[in-house]
């Protein structure tokens, strides 16, 4: 009894034969790269997995659903639904050996769309991920220097006081929107390109090229630096955080867990998204690295141990990351404590060390109690150590305000500030080579370029391309756009790509020729758990997220956080609703990598009608003649 | 006896009271915060600091007003409290009845204030004035941007790479293309070789090469 498919005839005329594969093996014939040893392709993907939202966005998910809580849900959808998609995509790489558009189309030609999809998204990603690499330079760069910049306000101009603006925020605060964005206080104004932050893009786009420009023959030899140097200087940063003050309690704060938290079924979705979004699946870049791989290589394996790399990188960072806003926070709570103490000795003159952290609230009850007056007009403030951990931050306010901030506080700023940019560097830079190679491939195999281009010039031109559409990220409203690209270019139609990707293996490659395959690949068909996951599961789970995702984003409000100097809760961002033409930017974002799938679908179904159709005219035509 | 010295007691309080006192508009209040500087080493509050602090005020008030001999007594301090913190005025050393003004007593700790700080081993922050705002301290300008310099090296390095990578393919292909037509005549020579020879070993089935090993391991 074989698993139900949807007839697929022609299949065995698109693909290699097993046969086949093994004479290709064997005769190294073909003229596709390969990887120069495994090593190098278990860092390419163990580099583009994880990237900064193993830094910056699962410490925020885990702190604000519970802390040690989280980990369940995390953990469930890592093995229900990442392992499975991961495999997946893996096996199906190293059988067709070809990039997810080759892919794809050979399966069936009607699905040629999902491969589309995929380049689509690759190409979004890819505009917006560098100019956070362009960033991430900047701030490298200003790092060589002590004091740090962001550490102090700068001067006015006639000298008098600190700039107005820092002032009311903090000097990161400053740096990063005025010094770093020159922010515009709305999307509509864009304020011009910043001179500054278009060298570090075009830096960003240079050592991109640089690294990608043979292919994987050179990011082969790049990722032997990018994907490991992370992993270093996070022990570094362990270490260092572990010996700061207040980082035990960081890290308690992150663990502690809440169960009632996973009783809400937000936690679910965001775990699931997470899962998803961290292993990078559907941008086409780990079908191409899968492909260069031998026929017999061992996907299995190397999905389950990527998988685990992925989940235990995150923890690691979250906890290192955690040390150090630990460390903030009781740095904030300490100063907050202080100043209170030093305006009550102050304002009934005590002597010094009469008010210590042990009997504060005592002093406080003591005083209030016979000068409550006098109380009220020191204006207290409320110094509560949950409250400062709990000013989670995700994303780019983590790594550029936070841990910034945190870093002007411990000695030797510069050399943990230059650490921590590297870090983010490497981290980024590693994940934009999954990218390039979505998009790298799916153009050769859409055949844009004649055949006899160098691989050199083809690469120069995307990155060339790719680096002038970004600029739009380089004006002053740069910020905006970035945040909306990254909301809606990738999330839906990412789901949507790997929805249909599942569909097409299990029910029209079919489920019964892919375990075939697979045990013609690495020795034995899939067992029980892979049936299960690929059949039901993953695809079940991968549709409950879909929904859920469309009908939370459809029905929340257009909104976005600005940093306006002139709002009134300024320096607390303020919401402003999107100007209506940007719908029609949403649309096309999510739009169309999405509907780029029943599109093409129908294009192959009319070219094919229109080829039978003039295919039959000259049949008759020929009958005709005879006669 | 005694009445006679209470008396002068009384007057001596009577008169420092009279015009030193908080809140006056001719003195500024001290605070300082030798706890906090200084920590363990911080040094105990007394008689002798305070005559210390007296000093370096006549110094600072003879730095600022050419000509005129402050001495420690025309630095009269009133209100001293356990935070260490007490008010002070200024009388002119021609005339003790006439104050300085506050204006004058502000411009003089302005510009010996780090003499002051230096002399207690504390800070603007820690020797503070009440309502003489700190000297800010400004924010180092370099000539050039350190950042511009790193952005530099690294571009240079990167535009070095790129044009070492450009020029070695090319030199590649060329090397293959003036290599092919040279690769062809040799296979011709060695087929017509083996043709003339007629062996008829194809030569030793090299072991090494075995089908065995399907799997490719880590």
């Amino acid at each position: 009894m074989s698993f139900p498919r949807l007839s697929n005839p022609g299949l065995d005329d698109r693909i290699l034969s097993h046969q086949q594969l093994d004479k290709l093996e064997e005769d190294e014939a073909g003229d596709r790269p390969k990887w120069d040893n495994k090593a190098q392709y278990m860092l390419s993907c163990v580099g583009f997995c994880v990237g900064l939202g193993n830094v910056w966005r699962f410490p925020y998910l885990c702190q604000s659903h519970g802390g040690g809580a989280f980990m369940i849900p995390f953990l469930i959808l890592l093995v229900l639904e990442g392992i499975p998609l991961l495999h997946l995509e893996f096996a199906i790489g190293q059988r067709l050996r070809a990039g997810s558009m080759g892919v794809w189309s050979a399966i069936h030609p009607y699905l040629a769309g999902i491969g589309i999809a995929s380049m689509c998204i690759s190409l979004t990603v890819s505009l917006y991920y560098n100019t956070i690499i362009a960033w991430i330079m900047w701030y490298f760069f200003n790092s060589f220097q002590d004091p740090l910049p962001w550490s102090q306000c700068p001067m006015d101009a006639n000298l008098t006081g600190f700039v107005s603006e820092c002032e009311r925020s903090s000097p990161v605060d400053y740096f990063w929107y005025r010094k770093t964005l020159n922010t515009t206080p709305a999307i509509e104004e864009d304020g011009g390109l910043q001179w500054w932050i278009l060298l570090c893009h075009i830096c960003a786009w240079s050592v991109l090229y640089i690294c990608t420009i043979r292919g994987i023959e050179t990011t082969g030899k790049a990722v032997y630096v990018t994907s490991t140097l992370p992993y270093v200087v996070l022990t570094i940063f362990l270490i260092r955080g572990l010996t700061l003050k207040g980082s035990l309690s960081g890290i308690k704060f992150l663990f502690t867990p809440d169960l009632t938290e996973l009783a809400k079924p937000t936690t679910w979705l965001d775990a699931g998204a997470q899962v998803f979004y961290s292993f990078s699946l559907a941008f086409g870049g780990l079908i191409s690295f899968s492909s260069y791989n031998s026929v017999h290589n061992n996907c299995e394996q190397d999905a389950v141990i990527i998988s685990i790399i992925n989940g235990l990188t995150a923890v690691y960072a979250a906890t290192v990351i955690y040390t150090i806003i630990g460390f903030r926070a009781t740095e904030r709570f300490d100063n907050c404590l202080s100043g209170n103490i030093l305006a009550l000795l102050n304002a009934f003159d005590m002597a010094e060390g009469s008010i210590t952290d042990n009997n504060y609230n005592q002093v406080v009850q003591h005083l209030n109690e016979t000068h409550p007056k006098v109380i009220q007009g020191i204006d207290l403030k409320t110094c509560d150590l949950t409250t400062f951990l709990s000013e989670g931050v995700e994303g780019t306010g983590l790594a550029f305000i936070v841990f910034t901030e945190a870093i002007t506080k411990m000695p030797l700023s510069p050399l943990w500030s230059v650490l921590f940019f590297i870090m983010l560097f490497c981290l980024g830079l590693s994940s934009m080579f999954g990218s390039i190679e979505g998009i790298l491939v799916s153009v050769q195999d859409l055949k844009v370029f004649p055949k006899t281009f160098p691989k050199e010039a083809i690469t120069g031109v995307i990155c060339a391309l790719c680096c002038l559409v970004g600029l739009i990220f380089v004006l002053g409203s740069g910020n905006y756009w970035l945040s909306l690209f990254d909301t809606y270019g990738a999330s839906i139609a990412l789901l949507v790509v790997a929805f249909c990707e599942m569909i097409s293996v299990v029910y029209i490659y079919g489920i019964d020729r892919f375990n075939n395959d697979i045990k013609f690949m690495i020795g034995h068909r899939p067992n029980f758990f892979w049936q299960a996951s690929w059949r039901v599961i993953s695809p079940l789970i991968m549709f409950f997220i879909l929904v859920f995702y469309l009908v939370t984003k459809v029905s929340e409000k257009l909104l976005y956080k600005a940093w306006d100097p002139e709002s009134e809760k300024f320096p607390t961002l303020e919401e402003k609703l999107y100007p209506d033409w940007i719908y029609v930017i949403i649309f096309i974002l999510a739009g169309i990598p999405s509907l780029a799938i029943p599109f093409a679908a129908i294009c192959k179904c009319l070219q094919k009608k229109g080829r039978k159709k003039s295919n039959l005219a000259i049949i008759s035509q020929s009958n005709l003649n005879e006669q | 006896m005694l009445d006679k010295i209470l008396f002068l007691l009384c007057l001596a309080s009577a008169l420092a009271d009279e015009r030193c006192m908080p809140d006056t508009p001719h003195g500024f209040q001290v605070r300082l915060s030798i706890k906090t500087a200084l920590g363990d080493e911080a040094y105990v509050w007394n008689e002798n600091e305070m005559f210390l602090f007296r000093a370096s005020l006549a110094f600072a008030m003879r730095n600022h007003m050419n000509g005129q001999q402050f001495e420690v007594s025309n630095i009269i301090v009133c209100n001293e409290t356990m935070r260490v913190s007490f008010w002070f005025i200024v009388t002119s050393p021609l005339d003790t009845s006439q104050l300085i003004d506050q204006e004058n007593v502000e411009a003089a700790i302005r510009q010996s204030r780090n003499r002051i700080n230096s002399a207690f081993l504390l800070t603007d922050k820690t020797l503070e004035f009440v309502d003489i705002l700190p000297t800010l301290a400004t924010l180092y300008t370099h000539p050039t941007p350190p950042w511009l310099i790193v952005f530099g090296v690294v571009m240079g390095a990167v535009s070095a790479g790129i044009i070492i990578m450009l020029v070695s393919s090319v030199v590649q292909k060329k090397r293959k293309t003036n290599r092919k037509p040279q690769d062809e005549d040799d296979d011709e020579e060695t087929r017509v070789k083996t043709v003339e020879n007629g062996d008829a070993h194809d030569g030793i089935h090299n072991m090494s090469f075995s089908e065995d090993e399907r799997f490719t391991k880590m």
